[in-house]
């Protein structure tokens, strides 16, 4: 893989992302038959650096770093470097003096690991930075997507939410548009990216034309912690309009997948029934999340075993 | 001796007084004694002479939009290191913002300011008075007793005055002093947490938005107020389009109204914020291709009068950290000329409209007698080579502080000489000065 870090799907090309998928199948394969993944992180160090809560992704990195033999260190530091009275440079002076192999950066500000990136000789893996991207979570559900889908290729897929403040859905919309979806995204006016039509989505307000004729639905985790006064009136008002249910889907297609990256806000974003019944993949996405991240790692870590196994 | 000087055989060039020959300047006392060709320096004197073949002299520049930072956070910058920057910029005269710690909002921070400015720099400095106390948007600050002691114009800039009655009311008290008020224009509200321009780019990069409206608003509501007082206005650091329309239109209604532009709302996008470098984040933000045109077009048909830097000195800790929580600004004295003439070269604008806009129109805008090399005038000059190359230097510059994200570019037109009132305060050394 050429690319030396992991910073966002907007700087992938359609193969990188085919390479991910395929090797992601194969180790999903081998696991499933008791086979033995490659040892690629064996006597290697991954720093897994998080300032920002997370027990899902750091976690998901944790176990992938482990099943190819990697250990693992964790550091969280919650709030900015600024607040601390120390220099993001500071910051990575002081994992490079760690000398880990690989870096995992989970930062509350936008291009955070790009100034790392800037300063360490090591792979870095951007776990979400901001608003802006978040890779590994857009290549797990690409590769859920591929898994019950078949292909990604023509599918219709609909981001809804908090498009605006979710990395998630800016590091779907770069990698679905590369393997050839049609995306769109809903949510309300003021949730919605300034521009965002120019990034080649479709852009909807009213969330039952929306889901007509949809492959994919991904709901995202609205946070109304993070929302500034004027954004959404209620939690309530919102799960009306912008809600997942059973009756919205009426007009969707019957085998629509319904994705979320987590956590569930349940009677928020997604109704109980939708988020537990069967056109459900969010627990797959996690299981899947794990397996994607074992491919990243072991791509980036560059080993010689690479041939082999692709 | 100083102030006795003889520049020989200079292209002076000073549109003030539709001047372009070659020629000499003769330089006695501080003055302007005399130009022609071929001067002969009074008898029995020695007077120190200036080959100035093939550069061009023109009246010392002036910048109107500077922060000097002392008092209070002489980390960044002092009163030394900004005026030797400016002198190495070419600059003779410039205002510093009220801005500083304490906010110059008193003759007393206004006499401190001048008294250190007497003992540390060899070019002019000249205060901007802050229009209410503290910038706090809540109370006029001692207007008169700041003019008394020497202020140019008001300023809350780095901050709006929101409240619309007490802008009112500045506009109104600036009248008894001829003051210009200079808005700083951005809606505090609508730019709310933004770091950058509100577009395409930041739904791109992830990063929050400040909307073109948030100064467009504040620029037709200064408009209206201006025209409802009858005083005079000048709109600091003007980026987009939208402004641009609004001023135009003023002028043609006949409102006392001035605008300046800067050096990178000429020649930056918001597309350089994709690198988070944190020097490109600056209030008003970097803005889109289409408002670089307008700023650009709004130069060269003198609806922006004049060129001023903002310069804006931070330091390391200050920008070498999270782009949302950088601070705004950037360094711009030591880069000014380049890049104004870089716009001159490559967009057509002339070169009489870019040192007209660096020489007697922001001379009118803040009422000082500079700007022109007319008999009797001041000897601030300055005198650069228009075909000199190098390459930005970040480490060069002599200010403290080096947050530009100019740093690297190839550009044309180097300062010789900063001369104030027949005094050689800069001069560039072949092979460098440091």
């Amino acid at each position: 893989m050429s690319i030396p870090s992991l910073l966002g799907t907007e700087f992938l090309s359609k193969a990188q992302i085919e390479q991910v998928l395929k090797l992601s199948f194969l180790f999903k394969k081998c696991l499933k038959q008791n086979q033995a993944v490659p040892q690629t992180l064996a006597g290697k160090t991954v720093i897994l650096l998080f300032f920002e809560p997370s027990t899902r992704t750091r976690s998901s990195f944790e176990l992938a770093a482990k099943r190819l033999g990697g250990n693992t260190l964790v550091l969280t530091k919650e709030g900015s470097s600024a607040e601390k009275g120390e220099t993001l440079v500071d910051t990575a002076k002081t994992v490079q003096a760690m000398q880990p192999d690989l870096l995992v950066l989970r930062h509350p500000s936008a291009g955070s690991p790009f100034h790392l990136d800037q300063i360490l000789d090591i792979p870095i893996v951007n776990a979400g930075d901001g608003f802006h991207e978040h890779p590994t979570q857009a290549l797990l559900d690409l590769m859920t997507i591929q898994e019950f889908k078949g292909k990604i290729e023509g599918l219709k897929v609909l981001i809804v939410g908090d498009i605006a403040h979710s990395r998630v859905a800016r590091s779907n919309i770069y990698a679905l548009k590369k393997m050839g979806a049609e995306v769109s995204v809903c949510g309300p006016p003021t949730l919605l990216p300034p521009k965002v039509e120019q990034m080649g989505v479709e852009v909807h307000y009213e969330l039952e034309k929306a889901v007509k004729d949809k492959d994919v639905i991904m709901t995202l985790r609205i946070q109304f912690e993070r929302l500034n006064p004027g954004q959404s009136p209620s939690r309530g008002e919102y799960s009306k309009f912008y809600g997942i249910s059973e009756s919205v889907l009426k007009t969707a297609k019957a085998d629509v997948l319904i994705m979320h990256p987590g956590p569930v806000n349940r009677g928020v974003e997604i109704s109980p029934e939708v988020a537990d019944g069967s056109r459900s993949v969010i627990l797959n996405q996690v299981g899947n999340g794990v397996i994607v991240r074992m491919a990243v790692l072991h791509l980036l870590t560059g080993n010689e075993l690479l041939k082999g196994w692709l | 001796m100083n102030g006795e000087l003889v520049i020989r055989k200079a292209r002076i060039f000073d549109p003030s007084q539709n001047l372009d020959v070659v020629g000499d300047i003769l330089i006695q006392k501080g003055k302007i004694e005399a130009l022609g060709t071929q001067i002969n320096v009074p008898l029995g004197k020695n007077i120190p002479e200036i080959d100035a073949q093939g550069w061009l002299a023109t009246p010392g520049w002036i910048d109107i939009h500077t922060h000097l930072r002392e008092p209070g956070q002489t980390h960044k910058e002092n009163i030394r290191t900004g005026t030797e920057a400016a002198a190495a910029g070419g600059f003779t005269s410039i205002a510093c913002m009220a801005n500083t710690k304490p906010v110059n909002d008193s003759s007393f921070i206004t006499t401190y300011i001048q008294q250190k400015v007497a003992s540390e720099s060899s070019i002019n400095v000249y205060p901007i008075g802050a229009i209410t106390k503290g910038l706090d948007g809540q109370e006029l600050a001692e207007i008169g007793s700041m003019w008394e002691a020497g202020i140019v114009a008001i300023s809350d800039d780095g901050k709006t005055v929101m409240n619309s009655y007490l802008m009112r009311k500045a506009l109104d008290y600036s009248k008894r002093f001829n003051l210009a008020v200079v808005c700083h224009a951005e809606d505090t509200n609508l730019k709310g947490r933004g770091v950058m321009n509100e577009g395409f780019n930041s739904a791109r990069f992830g990063l929050r938005g400040i909307p073109k409206a948030s100064e467009e608003i504040i620029v037709a509501r200064d408009i209206l107020l201006t025209e409802l007082t009858g005083a005079r206005l000048h709109v600091a650091h003007v980026s987009t389009a939208g402004s641009v329309a609004l001023i135009r239109e003023a002028k043609r209604r006949g409102i006392q109204i001035t605008a300046e532009v800067t050096p990178h709302h000429l020649t930056l996008t918001d597309e350089v914020v994709g690198t988070y470098d944190t020097n490109t984040k600056v209030a008003p933000p970097l803005r889109e291709p289409q408002d670089v045109e307008a700023v650009t077009e709004a130069l060269a048909d003198g609806t922006i009068d004049a060129l001023a830097s903002d310069h804006a000195p931070h330091s390391v800790e200050d920008k070498e950290v999270e782009y949302d929580h950088a601070e705004f600004g950037m360094v711009g004295l030591e880069t000014a000329f380049p890049l104004y003439y870089r716009v001159a070269l490559q967009k057509g604008v002339s070169l009489k409209r870019i040192v007209s806009a660096m020489t007697h129109k922001p001379a009118e805008i803040i009422g000082i007698p500079k700007g022109t090399l007319k008999i009797g005038a001041d000897a601030d000059i300055t005198i650069f080579d228009p075909d000199m190359k190098y390459r930005i230097n970040k480490n060069d510059f002599r200010s403290k502080s080096k947050n530009t994200p100019f740093d690297g570019w190839d550009v044309q037109g180097k300062v010789r000489y900063t001369i104030v009132a027949g005094k050689i305060v800069y001069q560039e050394i072949p092979g460098g000065n440091r």
